[in-house]
């Protein structure tokens, strides 16, 4: 395997090749918890099968590519309670804002959107602070 | 094409999460730990994928639609509201205790084990969820 940041660099452009494609393809914004969260609260029903489709290959390639890549683990805690806790949080954060990672940091900043940039840096200051809080003190996660 | 272009491009974000590392809590943990020990590779991540998005957003000033048809996205709106704010802060602090955010937490699906599944449910619980909360953080804004 590669050094840590040139395989994170070259998947960082595969990841921003996908949103390249549903954008001039389908003119889409690529924002995971969009994609998924208009399949739970039924606001996407209209294009539901885009979204299933997408989210298929999202689960799938994994598959293909563990085949010749990498360890395949996510290195999770097993706390269930700090896991379900985190998945509510994000869960509600990301729709509440209307985009994650995927739509407000790589699709927004790219575009220069002022919102994009705005929640990038809330949801990165309120993730380094939990860090601190939850790691460094606490020795919780 | 439009189902094609959208397992396409689903196919190269899974195996773009997977290869970055993104799928791997313990370097998105690793980036968020300013104090810790710090891992970088979440930037560059981000750089390679803000540049072909670049491109792409250029692209669409270019061309007429979308491949598919259709049109292509509004330009983004300029205000910054309590949702964005407070929505994006709640986010943060799940994605650091966990390490997952919604791409990765999909994209783990096949091998994050009992943990995963654990936090998908709760994130789509959390999705559920969602409106409600939002329907009353708008209500609260018109009350003042």
């Amino acid at each position: 395997m590669q050094p840590d940041w040139i395989m994170g660099l070259i998947g960082g452009m595969l990841i921003g090749l996908a949103g390249a494609i549903f954008l001039l393809g389908n003119g889409k914004i690529m924002g995971a918890s969009g994609i998924i969260g208009g399949l739970v609260d039924g606001s996407g029903r209209s294009d539901k099968w885009d979204r299933v489709i997408f989210l298929a290959g999202v689960i799938l390639a994994p598959v293909l590519v563990m085949q010749f890549a990498g360890n395949p683990d996510t290195k999770a805690t097993d706390n269930y309670l700090i896991l379900a806790i985190a998945g509510l949080l994000v869960g509600i954060g990301t729709r509440v804002a209307n985009g994650c990672t995927s739509g407000h940091g790589v699709c927004g900043i790219s575009r220069f959107s002022f919102r994009g940039i705005i929640a990038t840096v809330f949801y990165i200051l309120a993730g380094g602070l939990t860090m601190v809080v939850f790691r460094q003190i606490l020795g919780v996660i | 094409m439009r189902y094609f272009i959208a397992l396409l491009a689903g196919s190269l974000f899974g195996a773009g999460l997977y290869l970055s590392g993104m799928t791997d809590t313990t370097k998105v943990q690793g980036w968020l730990d300013v104090f810790g020990n710090w891992d970088p590779t979440l930037a560059f991540v981000m750089g390679g994928a803000i540049v072909p998005m670049a491109i792409a957003w250029r692209l669409t000033r270019v061309a007429q639609r979308p491949v598919s048809g259709g049109s292509f996205p509004a330009p983004p709106r300029p205000e910054i509201d309590r949702r964005l704010i407070i929505g994006s802060t709640l986010f943060g602090m799940g994605w650091a205790l966990s390490g997952l955010c919604p791409g990765p937490a999909i994209a783990s699906i096949s091998f994050g084990g009992l943990s995963g599944i654990v936090f998908l449910i709760a994130m789509l619980a959390g999705m559920g969820l969602a409106p409600q909360i939002k329907a009353r953080l708008d209500s609260m804004v018109a009350a003042e």
